[in-house]
């Protein structure tokens, strides 16, 4: 049965190991929105070449390969469990690049696979964001002679921001929860230190309910303003 | 200006044919615009008259025949498209004011963003397109901020920024309420007066006879009758056209 005075004294006791826990959750959240932004930027690009009949055989060809490498990428990682997919890169590619340091090695592929999960995730925050830009505006910029490239710059991705930055925010609070599965290959969390805790003292509910009580308290205010951020943004331009 | 040049052709239009898929949108149209011409082209919707406007700036691309613009065959694969849109305005139905910016900023974009003008000298003369438009004071404004009107206006004006030597009409009043149909309008007459070469594909027909000097009727993708107005209007050689026009007057 749950005891209010246990968790207390639970509290009391590793506070500390706790907030310790939730600062490297966040860091590998912030770590890993980062990377998928990055990631997801290249990957959305790829998925959005077009080819033009203006291009010769050998670009139409080598934009086909791109686009199909970014969309199976996003495909498969968006199609599996980030649980799953922590444990092949982990024990994949992490035993092969090793780090010397194994506790570094622990962390540092599971940054890499939050990472490379969240661009898969953003790569389609980003290109849903541009897609939302009406078509209209790429053409009236062709029609003034901008390239696409100039057209994208100044009258398209100023425009999709607006449509990406709520979406993104969002991905930031999922990944803050998912990274809880990285305590599963041993990298030190928040979701790791309950483990560690409810294994030396043999008491299994109190220290999971403290967890959650974590995760509550940082998600629930962040997904608050994140929704008042996006309806002011809403308000202002409203087409 | 000498007056055996008032005939210059500045778009020739061979065989154009352009497929969505399987469906021929347009079949066969071949027609020359002069400098200096006011071209209406009218036609029931879905008879491919925007699709043939927007193949004369390649927002299209011709499935088959030739666009040429001053010289320059535009549907080549060699062709700068870039270069040669510069001097092709286009004005939508739906306006498409960058939202980004502000009515300045966007009147601004083609001379400052593609030909590199100094920001100074391209409000300047944005300032006095807008004054021509009558709204010179919204400079400030998003385009959210303006009505329907207002923002077809200033499309005209940006597109009028770039100096072109044609401009394209798509529609323009068609997505606007009644009572701002007629300042928008004004505006295109009073472009007309300037002498400047514009194709307009409208479904205002007292306004196509007034301005144009040349109506195309366009249906089932070829062109169907091209007159002038008072003859198009008044004794219109195609069944078809008959037809129409005793849907629409």
């Amino acid at each position: 049965m749950f005891s209010l005075e246990r968790m207390l004294k639970i509290w009391a006791k590793y506070g500390s190991m706790y907030w310790s826990g939730l600062g490297y959750t966040l860091l590998f959240a912030l770590f890993g929105v980062f990377m998928g932004l990055v990631l997801g930027m290249i990957l959305a690009s790829g998925r959005m070449l077009r080819t033009d009949p203006q291009d010769q055989a050998y670009r139409k060809g080598l934009k086909w390969i791109a686009r199909s490498i970014c969309s199976i990428y996003v495909e498969i990682f968006r199609a599996t469990p980030m649980i799953v997919q922590v444990f092949v890169i982990y024990y994949g590619v992490g035993n092969v690049l090793k780090l010397p340091d194994p506790a570094m090695n622990r962390m540092f592929w599971g940054m890499m696979a939050v990472g490379f999960n969240s661009a898969a995730y953003m790569s389609e925050v980003i290109r849903s964001g541009i897609g939302a830009v009406p078509a209209g505006q790429m053409e009236a910029a062709r029609c003034l002679g901008m390239s696409h490239w100039k057209a994208m710059c100044h009258v398209i991705l100023p425009q999709a921001v607006r449509n990406i930055l709520p979406a993104m925010c969002n991905e930031f609070v999922t990944i803050i929860k998912e990274t809880s599965v990285l305590g599963m290959v041993g990298i030190v969390e928040l979701m790791f230190r309950a483990q560690s805790i409810a294994k030396q003292t043999f008491i299994f509910l109190e220290p999971y309910v403290i967890v959650a009580i974590m995760y509550f308290i940082v998600v629930f205010p962040l997904s608050k303003i994140i929704a008042a951020v996006e309806r002011r943004m809403n308000k202002s331009v409203t087409r | 200006m000498s007056l055996d040049k008032e005939k210059e052709v500045l778009i020739r239009v061979k065989d154009l044919e352009k497929h969505f898929k399987h469906n021929p949108v347009l079949r066969g149209i071949s027609t020359d615009i002069c400098k200096g011409d006011v071209v209406a082209v009218i036609g029931p919707s879905g008879s491919g008259k925007s699709t043939f406007l927007r193949c004369l700036n390649l927002l299209e691309r011709p499935t088959q025949g030739k666009v040429i613009f001053e010289g320059t065959d535009i549907t080549s694969k060699a062709t700068k498209l870039d270069a040669m849109r510069q001097k092709i305005g286009m004005v939508f139905q739906q306006f498409n004011l960058f939202t980004n910016m502000t009515v300045m900023d966007n009147v601004c974009s083609g001379p400052v963003l593609v030909k590199g003008m100094k920001r100074e000298d391209a409000q300047k003369i944005a300032q006095g397109l807008l004054d021509r438009v009558g709204l010179g004071d919204r400079g400030d404004a998003y385009p959210v901020q303006l009505s329907g009107g207002q923002q077809q206006r200033v499309a005209i004006a940006r597109a009028l920024a770039m100096q072109p030597d044609v401009m394209l009409f798509d529609e323009p009043t068609s997505a606007l309420d009644p009572e701002m149909v007629h300042e928008v309008l004004d505006v295109i007459r009073s472009l007309a007066e300037t002498g400047m070469t514009m194709v307009i594909v409208t479904h205002e027909m007292g306004f196509a006879r007034e301005v144009a000097n040349r109506v195309l009727f366009i249906d089932e993708g070829v062109i169907m009758e091209d007159a002038a107005p008072e003859e198009f209007f008044a004794a219109p050689k195609n069944p078809r056209l008959r037809e129409f026009l005793s849907k629409v007057l």
